[in-house]
Order: C-alpha cells, then structure tokens, then sequence
C-alpha cells in the first residue's frame, strides 16, 4: 500500500512542474528512510555528495538540473554533512533571471551562509538590484535573503533600498519590509537608529498586516526604551478597541476570535508602556477589561490572549476589578485538564501573587497537583512558581520539595538551575542554622560539582563565623552539629570534590573543638578521606592541613599527640608528591608537629579563621638580612617587572618568602573568603551590637537566630550573591504590610510557637492547627483530599493566612528601639497577659468581649493601639508596671490586668530570663490570641473595614473561624 | 523571535530545519538530536511546552506538536506567546494539508523547496507574517505560478492547480 503511494505521488510528481523532483533525488530520500542504521545512511549521504562534486564540476549543466542539485545539497546539508564545495553554485544560482531558479538560490544560500561568509560580498550586488526589481516576487525572495544575510557591515549597501519598500503598493512587500528593518535594528541598531520614525509612521498602514508587522519592531523599540513612547499609548489603546471590536476585516480574524496575534502583540506592549505608570495604565483598563470579557475561553488562541491580558494586568499600575478579572481566568486555567492551560496558569499566577498574593491560597490544591504531576515542565514551572512565593514559614517544604527534584533528575543544566535556587533560598529563610547545615549538606551531596564554588566558601565562612552573634554557645552548637552531621556523611562514597573539601576543613577547624571527638579519631577519618579520594589533590590538601590543624591544636592544648600510622604514611607519600603543594604542605605538617606549644599556638592559634592576617607586603622586616647579603657581594634584586625570562622562578621565590614571613603557613581555606570578608564583617558587627541578646538557654536558638542573621545573610547577599532582597516580604505580606516588614518578622509561623517560656503554648497551638485545617475544609467541602495533600497544603500555603502581621513587625520596631529595662517590664506583662489567655476557656469568648470595651479607655481608638501596639506597651509599662490599674492602662493589656492571675504572671515573667524575642513571641501571641478571643467586640468597633481584614486574618490564624468569611458582618450585627 | 523551527520525525531524522540565527551544520545537528531526545522521553497528554534553556541557552522555550509520525518544533523566545506559537503550528500545518491535501512525512520530504516556500510565508526573519493558511495558499500559489510562468523550461503547464486535484 505505502508502496502504491510511492509510485502514485512518483507519478504526480512528473508532473508537477516548479515543484518535481527528479527520480535521483526521490530515490535518495528513499533510501536514505529505509536505512537500518546511521552507519548506512552516512554511507548513502557520502555517495550523494560524491555524486554531487561530480556533477556540478561537469561542463554546461542545465538549469534545470542545477535548480535539483541544489535543492539535494540543501538536503544533505540538514542531514548534518558539509556541503560547502557548492556553495558557490548557489551563490550564482541568485543571479539568474529565471524567478524559480533565483528563489532556489535565495533559499540556498540563506540556509547555507553565515551573514559574515565571504561568499555574501558577492550577492549584496544582486540583492541590491533584486530589491529594485518589477516583480514583487523577486523583491520578497531578496528581502527574505537579506534578513538571514545581511549584517551590520553590509546593512548600508542595501539600507535605501529597504527603505523605499515601505512605500511599495503591495502590502506583502511593505509588511516584509519592515520586517527587515527591524531585524537591521536587531543586528545593528545603530546603522537604522535614525529611522525608528519609520516604524511610528508604518504604525498608521492602512493594511492592518502592515500594521501588525510594525508592532513587532515597536515591541523591541518598547522593551529597550519605554519612557519615549509613552505618547503612543492612546494610539495602541484604540488599535487594540478596533481589533477587539471586529473592525478588521473578517481575513483577519482566526478561530473566531478578531486578529488575535495583533491583540497578543498590542498587549505586550501596553503591558512594557503601563508598567508603573499609573497614568497611562489607567487609559488601558477599560480596553483590557473588555477583551476579558469578550475573549471566548474555549479555543486556545482565545487563552493566548487571555494570558497575555493577565500578563498585561500584573504588569501595569494595577486594578483591583481587573485583578480580579485575571484571578477569574487563571482559576479556570489551573482547573483545566489541559496541561498546556494548566502550564499557562502557574505561570500567571507567578505573575500575579506579586501583586495580589493572597490568590495563591485558594488555588493551592491545584498547585500541589501540578506539583505532582508526571509533566516536567510543568512541574518546573511550579517550581518556578513555589521559589517566587517562599518565605520563612514555607521554606523547608519548599527547599526538601526541590531537593528531592534535584535529587530525581539527570538533566545538569536544570540541576544546577535548582541548586543554586535551593541554596539561595535556604541563605535566604533558613529558619535555623541546623537546617541550614542539614539542608545545604544534601545539596552538596548530590549536586556538589554543579554549585558555585562560592557557595562553598560561603559555607565555611558561615560555620565559622556563626550568625554573627556574639553567643558564642549558639556558634559552637552550630559548629559541633556541622561536625557531626559531616562526620555522618564523610563514609559515602562519591562525595563532590567541593564537598569534601569543606567537610575537610570544617574537621580540620572544629573536629576537636568541643572535646567530643578525639583527635586520633578525626586525623583517621581526614586519612580516610585522603586515601579515599587519592585523585584529587585538592581534596587531599585540605585533608593534610586539617590534620595539621588537628595536631596543632592538641600540642597547643598540651595533650600528647599520638601520630596516626595511616597519617605517618599518607605525610610519607605526601612529601614524595608531584605536586610542590601537597609535599609544601606535607613538610609543613613535620615541622609543625615537632614544634613545642608555644610556637605552635602562635602559628596556629585555635579557632582564628576569621581572623584578619597582617601581610608587611613590603618585607621591612628583612631589610637588614638583605643588606648583610649585600654587602657580601650578593646581586641586587631586580624588580620583576625589569627582568625578563625567569618570572616563574621569581614569582615562585615571592611567594616562598610570603609563606616563610607572615607569621602563617599557606592554608587555603584560611586565604579564600578573604575577598569578601570586608563586606560582611561590618553589617554582622552591627546586627550583634543593637539586636542580640544573648540567650542563656539553648532550646532558643531557633527563635533567636532569626533577627539577626537574617539581616547578616542578606546584606552579604546584596553585595555578592544577587539575592532577591526586594520585595520579599511585599510579595506575600499584604500590600500595606509590605513596607514595615523585614526579613525577620517571620515568628508568626506556627512552628516558633512552641514553648516559648515557662508557660505551655503547645495545646493551643495544636488546637488552633486543626481548626485551622477545619476552617479550610469548610470552605471546601465537597472536594475529596489526600491527607497528605492537605498537609503539605498547609505548610505551603499555611504560610499566606498567617502572614506577617502588622504587630509581630511593629513588636520587632518597638522592642529594638526599647531599653533593656522596659522589655524587663514588658516581659511580664506579656506573660501575665498569655497566661490569662491560657487561663480563660472559650466559651467566654463573649463576656471577654465586653470587660473589653468596658474596660479600655474610649478616648483611644483602640485600633490604633493595636498597630503600635508595643510602643503603647512601652509606655504603658513604664508607667503602670505595678499598679497594674485596669481604667488607667489604655490598651488591651489593662483588659487583663484587673485579673487576679495578673500579679501571678507578672511574678512569673520575672522569674523567667529576659529575652526580647522570647517576649516578641509570647506577646505576639497573645495578641493574636486576645484578637480571636476578644475578635466579636473589636470588629464591631472598628470603622475601617481594612482594619477589620486584617483582624479576619489574624482570627484565622488562631484558628478561630469567623461565622462568615466576611468580618463587616459583625459591624451589622454589633455596631 | 523565533529562533528555530524544526520538523523532525518519530526516528529523530530531521525533515525540516530552519534556523533564523545562523548555526553552524554540526551545531544544528547536535540541536536537532537534543531536541529529538528531550521530545522522544515525554509522555503523551502532557503539556506541549518544553523548557530550552539548557539546549538553546537562556531565555528560550520550545512548543511542539505530535502529528502522526512527525514532530513539529518551534524554538522562539519571551516576546513570543507559548499558546499562540502551538496556534501557530497548527497554521503550518494546517496551510502544508491545503497544500498536499492529507499531508504525511512523504509530501514533507519531497516537496522539500515548497515547505520552506510555505514556512516563508508564516515566519519572515524570525518574526510572525502571516497566521491565516488561505493567506498563505493564495500568496504560495501566486509564487507558484509565476514560477512557472517563467520557467521557460518547465514543459508541462499543469503545475500546482493540476496536482492539487489529483
């Protein structure tokens, strides 16, 4: 049957004039189809080309028949074989007059040729005529061979000509033209910059092809410089109402829908022209808003338009009715079963939780679908989607999520993509430094020799600076997990080369520092990882001086050292290396180990990694061995830059006297983050000095780190990793928060709730979890959802309805600016406060509401209070700490102060150690918790229905569910 | 932009290929076998979207299609719309069945010299012209009959419209 096939369209093919092909050439293809393998095929394409030479070098071939060869070199070039020796025939193939053999030419070469061949010098010449041609034809083909051909040597020779086309009387060769202007001004914009009026002028085309062609020069125009184009808004706004209004001719309508390549077009453009600019977005929405509504949903180009019309929205000042609009279609995109509309719709949402991010909450089901699903590139665009929305409170999930990926993969590029994304985002939210360690541990592990090596020092730095802090417990805790976590993993086989080496060094700095290890036990791990990884020097390197880290700490705490067999060995083997290094640091390791404690403490003083080390680059100190050498008739030295021919020996003597005289052997993990210490130093110095105080208990290094590393990691991050510092907090606190919150103001997440001084908070944590997880089901009945979705729902999306909230970031300002003294005072008040909270059971949620309003002063707009809260707090504490009189405290603190549980808390906040974030947590907390409880009297009171949001959403943190999902509804009933 | 458009079949044997930023002949090569490996694993009924960065460098996507024993490809750019790219596929394709009637890998492989005629009317220098196949019939039977107008050679007068109602 295929057969009959063949030899039907054989025979039609006779006849089929410009078009045939000669029986050779349907042969080839044939065989080259039916071979078994690539060797065969190679062989069929190499006789092909043999036949080729051999006809095109025979004498009059016909033009027929040359048309053919060409079209098979073309052919055998795309199988992937150098067909360079015809070049030349196509070459004078475009000078033909014949309009078929001269578009076959055209079409050669342009696939043949680089616009930088030599062989181009010899068409510019008939292009340039071409294009001045009668027949449009033949200009169109020239035009088509100019865009592939031309480059920004040969764009003036044929730059006029071009020109002049923008004028031609057929609209096919005015659209291609400009379509060749604007791939000069691709190539090189500077040759066509005086001409950009052309493509404003081609913009009012009374062809609308013409028109939709100028759109994309514009849109290029647009993207490198909007600012002068502003005036061309109304102009596009009213193209895109003519299109979307049918006023196009019906030719141009597709599926349906009225030009909508020129509608996707115009609407990136507007969303380049409105992008903030309030003022010429607000000429756009009406337009905007009216292809959402008319756009038909069911065909895929009508989706084309609507996603670019949700591009265009979260782009542009925004709209809430818009806004809107574009949740309305995304929704519908991400409950599609089509991947494809699925896809389009994690990317808008992308675009959209910039602005409005509390519309990634409803759609998290669908999320986690997609997460899951079998599609990769879906699933990497989630990813995409899931780094864009991370925060403190999501981050492990998020991190573990994209680990795991990672971990699943082969593709290297993507891996690499994915790590440096996970390693970014753990510097970035890592919510302690256990995590950080565990989580940057397993990236190393299994996409070690991907990362930045600079990841890599950055990690050492970490461990060895700490946060920052000047707890110096938090630090070594920190240092002794890394040690045990590296000591886990270092019997694994295949460790990453940069992996090992950090591993290495971190043994080799803190091994022995908390006496856990012993000595003998570490150098024989070090030895192991040395003779394990006997390939790599570097590796070994790190090894050898690690274990002269470790001996020399010994001899300096004056413990006896026992050398190792397996390390006296590996020294042996080391001093006969071919590399200078390994023996330099061989030899170095003897001699130190041979030095007494004195010498070897002044060498090696323990734990000085991030000492700075003086370096007298002028070697003063030797002048006066210089000049007894002198005047022993020794030759003066010579600067290098004077000498000639022996720089390698005299660099290496520079730096053999650098090593000998600064007072330090050469380490390289002491050398490598040097060049950014100078930068990190000073903002950690400052986060120590106003933020920290130092914890006493060790169960609080979670909460405590946060304050301050936080601010540590991303100033280091501004000046050399790139962090994404800008608007992190903006993109998922709410847009009034956005401004006052920072980094650290993450404690609202439900996890830092934990026992947080003496009083449990664990139950109603628990419980408010679960009735958080109710009230979500509630808003969700009928819909059918594994466990586990769920949970990794919540702790993705957990995140969006407890957002940092307004007084946890007004309780960081204020306590920041507070004295020691007055958080002494606050303290117990908040304690006192949470244990009446704790105290108090539900059901009296209402008779809490009124001693609420009957006890707080009404001349204080009680709302007001709430936002600073803690600056009333201060106040208030100053002032009434002790009398504790309930009329006169005038914020909700006196709500509770009347209570007798009041001066048993009081006395139990000063039993308890004063922590200010201890205290951030406990009277955040209690905020909130008095916010749900006392919620019924307050949003009765509040006359702004923001207010009243915010307070929904703090009730919904605690888990308490309003009876309807819209507070006003108590201004009804209460007010 | 578009930077590339692609036909390749279920072999991974390249039927048509068009690069609108010169590449050399051993690069489109090792192009065009990536892009066959990354298409021959997937599914089918999974997205027709594919991530390119890691075989076009950054800031490309790829779009493709799945017809019978053939894979169209469109490699392009950010400027360009993932939806309206898998439309415009289906314009190509759609404009290639007007013009063989029934189009099959066969007429692809043939008629190669008319396929890059028909694709020259949709994609001009990287950037969309036309996205309506009966623009693109009338514009590539216009070439067509001027081609053989002036092909003084071509002995047999019938040329596309005889063909076409075979």
């Amino acid at each position: 049957m295929e057969q009959l096939k063949t030899i039907g369209r054989e025979l039609a093919m006779g006849s089929q004039g410009g078009f045939g092909q000669s029986k050779e050439f349907l042969d080839l293809v044939k065989s080259i189809g039916e071979a078994r393998s690539k060797a065969e095929e190679e062989r069929i394409v190499l006789l092909e080309i043999e036949t080729l030479k051999r006809r095109l070098s025979e004498p009059d071939i016909p033009k027929r028949k040359m048309k053919e060869y060409i079209i098979r070199l073309v052919y055998v070039e795309m199988l992937g074989h150098d067909g360079s020796f015809a070049y030349i025939h196509a070459v004078k193939m475009t000078h033909d007059d014949n309009l078929l053999l001269k578009r076959t030419g055209y079409l050669a070469v342009s696939l043949f040729l680089s616009d930088d061949h030599d062989l181009i010098i010899l068409i510019v010449n008939t292009i340039q005529k071409d294009l001045r041609s009668d027949n449009y034809l033949v200009v169109c083909a020239a035009l088509n061979a100019v865009c592939k051909l031309i480059n920004d040597e040969t764009v003036p020779a044929v730059l006029p000509q071009v020109v002049d086309l923008l004028a031609h009387p057929k609209e096919a060769v005015r659209k291609k033209a400009i379509m060749a202007l604007h791939r000069f001004y691709q190539k090189s914009p500077s040759s066509v910059s005086h001409l950009v009026s052309n493509f404003r002028k081609r913009l009012c085309d009374n062809d609308p092809g013409v028109m939709g062609a100028t759109l994309c020069s514009l849109f290029d125009l647009i993207t490198i410089d909007a600012n002068s184009f502003k005036d061309l808004v109304v102009s596009f706004v009213s193209i895109l109402k003519q299109v979307a209004e049918r006023r196009l001719p019906k030719a141009y309508d597709y599926h349906q829908l009225p030009a909508p390549f020129i509608q996707i077009r115009l609407l990136k453009i507007l969303a380049l022209l409105g992008s903030g600019d309030k003022q010429s977005s607000e000429q756009m929405y009406t337009v905007v808003g009216d292809i959402f509504r008319k756009c038909d949903s069911s065909s895929n180009i009508g989706n084309a338009v609507l996603y670019e019309c949700i591009c265009c929205v979260s782009s542009i000042y925004p709209n809430p009715k818009l806004l809107e609009q574009a949740a309305q279609v995304i929704s519908r995109f991400l409950k599609s079963d089509s991947h494809n509309l699925k896809y389009m719709g994690i990317d808008a949402l992308g675009r959209l939780i910039k602005i409005s991010p509390e519309i990634a909450e409803q759609h998290q089901l669908a999320v986690i679908d997609c997460l899951e699903d079998p599609d990769d590139t879906l699933k990497r665009k989630t990813f995409e989607l899931l780094y864009k929305m991370t925060k403190s409170s999501n981050v492990e999930v998020i991190v573990d999520r994209m680990i795991d990926y990672m971990i699943s993969i082969n593709d290297n590029h993507y891996k690499t993509y994915i790590a440096s994304r996970c390693v970014e985002l753990a510097e970035q939210f890592a919510p302690s430094n256990q995590w950080f360690i565990l989580t940057m541990n397993k990236v190393f592990e299994h996409a070690g020799d991907l990362v930045n090596v600079k990841v890599a020092h950055n990690l050492m730095k970490l461990i060895a600076e700490g946060f920052g802090e000047d707890d110096d417990d938090a630090d070594s805790q920190l240092r002794s997990s890394a040690v045990e976590s590296y000591l886990r993993i270092i019997g694994e086989p295949k460790l990453p080369s940069v992996f090992l080496q950090v591993i290495c060094w971190v043994l080799g700095e803190y091994g022995t520092a908390d006496g856990k290890y012993s000595a003998s036990y570490i150098t024989g791990k070090l030895c192991d990882v040395a003779e394990a990884y006997s390939n790599d020097e570097s590796v070994k390197a790190y090894a050898v001086t690690a274990i002269m880290k470790i001996y020399a700490f010994e001899i300096s705490a004056g413990r006896n050292v026992d050398f190792l067999p397996e390390c006296q060995s590996l020294v042996e083997e080391l001093s006969a290396s071919h590399s200078t290094d390994l023996q330099q640091r061989a030899y170095e390791l003897q001699a130190v180990i041979s030095l007494d404690a004195p010498a070897v403490e002044s060498i090696m003083p323990p734990d000085a990694s991030c000492e700075d080390i003086e370096i007298d680059k002028n070697l003063s100190f030797l002048n006066g061995y210089v000049q007894e050498a002198l005047e022993k008739g020794a030759q003066p030295y010579i600067p290098e830059n004077e000498r000639s021919g022996v720089l390698d020996i005299s660099n290496f003597g520079n730096q053999d006297h650098h090593e000998a005289l600064t007072h330090s052997l050469k380490f390289e993990a002491y050398e490598l983050p040097k060049p950014v210490m100078p930068s990190r130093v000073p903002p950690a110095a400052v986060a120590s000095s106003t933020e920290l105080v130092p914890v006493p208990e060790p169960s609080y290094a979670r909460e405590t780190r946060q304050p301050a590393s936080l601010p540590s990691v991303s100033d280091a991050g501004s000046s050399e990793l790139k962090l994404r510092l800008d608007g992190v907090q903006k993109k998922w606190g709410r847009p009034t928060y956005s401004s006052s919150a920072s980094p650290s103001t993450n404690s609202s997440s439900s996890t830092s709730h934990k026992t947080t001084n003496g009083v449990t908070q664990v139950d109603s944590v628990g419980a408010s979890n679960s009735k958080a997880r109710d009230t979500y089901d509630s808003r969700r009945p009928q819909v059918e959802i594994s466990p586990e979705k769920q949970k990794l729902a919540s702790s993705l999306f957990g995140g969006p309805s407890k957002t940092e909230k307004r007084p946890s970031s007004a309780n960081h300002k204020a306590s920041k600016a507070s004295t020691h003294t007055s958080e002494k005072s606050q303290a117990p008040k908040a304690a006192a406060v949470q244990a009446e909270v704790n105290r108090e059971p539900a059901p009296d949620l209402l008779d809490l509401g009124d001693s609420t309003s009957s006890s707080s002063v009404p001349a204080i707009d009680p709302f007001k209070q709430l936002e600073g809260l803690l600056d009333q707090t201060d106040v208030a504490s100053n002032v009434n700490h002790g009398t504790a009189g309930a009329a006169k405290t005038p914020d909700f603190m006196g709500l509770y102060a009347d209570t007798p549980v009041s001066g048993l808390g009081s006395s139990v906040g000063d039993l308890l150690p004063t922590n200010r974030d201890e205290f951030n947590l406990t009277s955040e907390l209690s905020n909130a918790t008095r916010t749900a409880q006392g919620g019924v009297t307050q949003f009765n009171k509040g006359p702004n229905p923001k207010d009243a949001l915010e307070k929904d959403s703090l009730v919904r943190q605690m888990g308490v569910t309003p009876t309807s999902p819209n507070p006003n509804l108590f201004r009804d009933l209460l007010g | 932009m578009i930077r590339s458009v692609m036909v390749i079949n279920t072999q991974g044997k390249p039927r048509l290929a068009k690069f609108y930023e010169f590449q050399p002949v051993e690069k489109q090569q090792e192009l065009i076998r990536s892009v066959y490996g990354v298409l021959s694993s997937r599914a089918e009924n999974v997205s027709n979207f594919v991530d390119a960065e890691s075989i076009f460098g950054a800031d490309t996507r790829l779009v493709y299609k799945h017809f019978a024993t053939l894979y169209f490809v469109f490699v392009f750019d950010s400027s360009e719309n993932e939806l309206a790219m898998l439309d415009l596929i289906q314009v190509f394709v759609e404009t290639l069945d007007k013009c063989f009637k029934n189009v099959c890998e066969l007429d692809v492989v043939l008629n190669y010299s008319k396929m890059h005629t028909v694709l020259d009317e949709i994609i001009f220098g990287g950037q969309v012209l036309e996205t309506s196949s009966t623009e693109v019939m009338k514009a590539v039977e216009e070439i067509s009959r001027l081609e053989s107008a002036s092909n003084a050679i071509s002995l047999v007068p019938k040329s596309v419209s005889a063909w076409q109602s075979r």
